[in-house]
């Protein structure tokens, strides 16, 4: 059966290769954690925050199957962060320029 | 196991728009987005104004619950992504299992949560409380925001429990099969949306040392 999907099927993720994705984002977590206990000043927030992103590319492509969708679906998702990241950084000119 | 048509001509005839359905879901995730990205940066800004005080009031916090929360919930999005796999072959029993794991590790995530909200309040921290009016007002604003995120985000777990749940019974009565999985897939967006949202949570709340 799997040879006549219908041609909107994504692709089948195996067990495998989301065993390994989970593996990789408990140990993102791990790392996380640790690093939060050293004082790294200004970069704890940027570290947490690059962390954080990695995980959510991982959740987003594989275990939602992002990567193996139509390609609108990506600039969709891009759009929507673009949307949210202009919110950010106009509030934080008014912000800082207050 | 039947044999498509090209797929212009099954969709026709069965009106199903499967890729139409996905990029409708990932149109309401997006809604979703911008509710809790409001909430980052109202989070952004008033921690922006008092980092010391953030930091002071996140010592309340145990990272030893919010780690294992974390992991529950990774976890729980991996079962919810593997009944997927499963329901494409075929395998119903094993879906159905895997999806079992999906709400038994949410409904561990809310009893975690029950016990932190609830330690929290026997210390008085709450908004309103006599010790809450005592704080700075930047630990007043971090816990306000701690209650109004982790809470929107708790009744998007318990949500997602009741839309898997739904999930649940379609499996069982074969709405939801091998050719027809596409409710499945949206169920599981939804979820893996509440643990992207949990993954950003964590560390802004738990790991401000």
């Amino acid at each position: 059966m799997a040879d006549h999907h219908h041609s909107s099927d994504t692709h089948i993720v195996g067990y495998g290769q989301y065993l390994l994705i989970w593996f990789g984002l408990i140990a993102l977590t791990g790392i996380t954690v640790a690093v939060a206990g050293i004082d790294l000043g200004r970069w704890v927030i940027i570290t947490a925050l690059a962390i954080a992103s990695i995980k959510t590319l991982l959740v987003l492509n594989i275990f939602m199957h992002l990567k193996f969708e139509d390609r609108t679906f990506r600039i969709f998702v891009a759009v929507a962060v673009l949307t949210l990241t202009i919110f950010i950084v106009l509030t934080f000119f008014d912000y800082a320029f207050h | 196991m039947t044999t498509y048509a090209p797929a212009a001509d099954a969709a026709a005839h069965h009106h199903r728009d499967d890729l139409g359905s996905r990029m409708g879901m990932w149109l309401f995730l997006f809604t979703e987005l911008i509710l809790f990205g409001g909430m980052f940066l109202v989070y952004a800004v008033y921690r922006f104004g008092h980092p010391e005080q953030f930091h002071l009031a996140a010592m309340e916090l145990n990272t030893f619950v919010g780690t294992v929360n974390t992991i529950i919930l990774l976890t729980s999005s991996l079962t919810a992504a593997m009944s997927i796999t499963a329901i494409r072959e075929g395998r119903k029993g094993f879906a159905i299992g895997l999806l079992s794991m999906t709400v038994v590790l949410a409904l561990a995530f809310m009893v975690n949560k029950y016990f932190e909200w609830g330690h929290k309040i026997e210390l008085g921290i709450y908004p309103k409380s006599p010790e809450m009016l005592a704080k700075t007002p930047g630990e007043i604003l971090y816990f306000g925001l701690y209650y109004t995120m982790t809470g929107l985000h708790a009744l998007h777990v318990v949500i997602g429990v009741v839309v898997l749940l739904f999930m649940f019974r379609m499996i069982a009565r074969d709405v939801i099969n091998a050719q027809s999985y596409v409710r499945l897939e949206a169920g599981a967006l939804y979820w893996h949306l509440v643990d992207i949202i949990w993954i950003f949570l964590f560390p802004l709340f738990y790991l401000l040392h």
